[in-house]
């Protein structure tokens, strides 16, 4: 049976190795400072107490007055389990949190994901670019201001047609159209 | 006299729209001669944003959405779903429903693999006949889920606490009659193409993975197993009552191509072997719990859960985030088949573009669950 490492136990042991990483621990779930996340995070890989060759999920959740990174851990070895999470862009402006991505390539595209979708930029990314959506789209869709149905339509007065499209659309119309 | 052939690398645009894609998959491929040099993996054109659709649902209507990520293993999504709905509102399944579930999504299981292998021997240019016979078994599933369900692909079959109705009695000798039928054939697949030279020839020693980089890359499932890594959630963190059914563990050294395909033919047999068991396990009762107690309308306590499944692909995993309102204040998708492409680069380059869908293929990904 896998063990779920118990929040309050895991801060104890990071902190011993790394005093002021660790903010709270509550239940299953420990918060991590943004500065020491790549220090935390590697230290669970590598430290054989703890050995989380796996990064699960890295995913976030909006809470309107700060963001939260969600790392989920899974250790082969041991066979356990660890939540740690990390509050940034608190007031929501200047999301940012270092990225994992050299401590387990995993994080590539969970973290491109992350950009893409929330809006948080993971700092040391090498290939930091939107995956799901096209560079240019408006908006992060899943925060929480971003409004389904309106923001994802674009006015018409900003439509941009290709310019050959339009000549010949224009052509069409008598030249009477303007693009 | 020797001549120098020199030669210059061209970059090829490949797909979304192209049959050996498995769906809307598009690469930017730099060949030089026929040996691929760089991949660049391009995503998105299936998106359709569940994630945020989920959040303007009630956690029942969301078991819809989860049917369309992954298409051809939706039972093996609904289940991962509603453990962690369980988890998340802290509701105590009903046994017979556990046990019915666990039926349906070892069948999705298997039916999962009859089309990641027919469609890997497709991509290796073995046109139609090995396709049509796992595609004819897998339609025997479907059938099986007609009669659980009413629906052959996307399901919506999970309910919170179990299903959301009983199988009916003339299921039973039906299923045990797709049993019966399923192991000859699983073997004439062995006999027709484990055992074959051409296939030997044009997968062993393709694209290997090591288990270290797998895991550094968070790739899980029959991928990770191909490698030798002994790591199932199934036996690792038995969910629903996987405890108390046994069975064996398939497992590859080599980490290519073969040894993908391998491993996921084998792991067709245990499914059997589980579904067998469950039936011999399974009681009478009801299938979920009472309405007082677990109301349609859900409304789990403000907090957090994360409970992942072993799916057909790999770790299959919801996180849930609940405001104490009736729809998910969050709702994400650790999707196997978006993160077994991690290293979709590293398998490539060096290869042969003949070995290119070979080797996509033997990931076994969905564009629906790559993309959401």
């Amino acid at each position: 049976m896998s063990r779920a490492w118990d929040g309050a136990k895991l801060a104890e042991a990071i902190q011993k190795s790394l005093p002021d990483a660790v903010v709270d621990a509550r239940g299953t779930d420990i918060w991590i400072a943004p500065r020491s996340v790549v220090e935390v995070m590697r230290l669970l890989r590598d430290d054989s107490e703890f050995r989380f060759e796996l990064l699960s999920s890295v995913t976030a959740v909006d809470y309107i007055s700060y963001f939260e990174v969600v790392y989920h851990l899974t250790s082969l070895t041991r066979n356990a389990t660890a939540v740690v999470k990390s509050k940034c862009g608190i007031g929501r402006d200047e999301a940012k949190i270092p990225s994992v991505f050299d401590i387990w390539r995993g994080a590539d595209l969970q973290e491109r994901e992350v950009w893409d979708l929330m809006g948080i930029i993971f700092e040391g990314h090498p290939n930091h670019k939107r995956i799901m959506l096209w560079e240019g789209f408006p908006g992060h869709p899943l925060r929480k201001d971003f409004a389904t149905y309106e923001q994802s339509i674009v006015p018409e007065s900003e439509w941009r047609v290709p310019t050959a499209l339009a000549d010949e659309l224009s052509a069409e119309n008598g030249g009477a159209q303007g693009s | 006299m020797t001549t120098q052939v020199r030669t210059e690398p061209i970059t090829v645009n490949l797909g979304p729209q192209h049959p050996s894609t498995h769906g809307v998959f598009r690469m930017r491929v730099t060949f030089d001669g026929e040996e691929i040099i760089d991949v660049e993996p391009i995503f998105g054109y299936l998106h359709r944003g569940s994630e945020k659709l989920a959040e303007e649902r009630t956690y029942v209507q969301v078991v819809t959405l989860t049917d369309r990520m992954d298409y051809v293993g939706s039972m093996l999504n609904n289940q991962a779903y509603m453990l962690a709905v369980e988890k998340l509102a802290g509701v105590e399944p009903s046994p017979r429903g556990v046990w019915l579930r666990m039926i349906a999504s070892e069948l999705q299981r298997i039916a999962s693999h009859l089309v990641a292998v027919g469609f890997l021997i497709q991509d290796l240019g073995a046109w139609g006949t090995p396709l049509i016979y796992t595609m004819r078994e897998r339609e025997k599933i479907l059938d099986l889920f007609e009669m659980l369900c009413g629906a052959r692909i996307t399901n919506s079959y999970l309910r919170p606490g179990g299903v959301f109705m009983d199988a009916p009695e003339e299921f039973w000798p039906a299923m045990n009659a797709v049993l019966d039928e399923l192991p000859p054939r699983i073997d004439d697949l062995d006999d027709l193409l484990t055992d074959n030279d051409i296939i030997f020839s044009r997968t062993k020693g393709v694209s290997v993975l090591t288990p270290e980089q797998m895991l550094d890359a968070s790739i899980t499932g029959p991928m990770l197993r191909a490698a030798g890594v002994d790591w199932d959630l199934r036996h690792r963190d038995p969910y629903d009552y996987y405890d108390q059914v046994t069975f064996e563990r398939p497992l590859h050294t080599a980490g290519d191509n073969f040894a993908r395909y391998w491993v996921r033919v084998q792991e067709m047999r245990e499914s059997i072997k589980i579904v067998r068991q469950c039936e011999k396990l399974i009681e009478p009762g009801p299938v979920r719990p009472d309405h007082d107690d677990v109301p349609w309308l859900l409304r789990p306590p403000v907090g957090d859960a994360y409970a992942a499944i072993e799916h057909s692909k790999g770790e299959l995993g919801f996180y849930l985030v609940s405001d104490g309102s009736i729809s998910p204040y969050r709702c994400h998708v650790r999707a196997p088949s978006l993160i077994n492409l991690t290293l979709l680069r590293e398998m490539l380059v060096g290869e042969l573009l003949a070995d290119m869908f070979v080797s996509f293929g033997s990931v076994d990904i969905n564009m629906g669950e790559v993309d959401r």
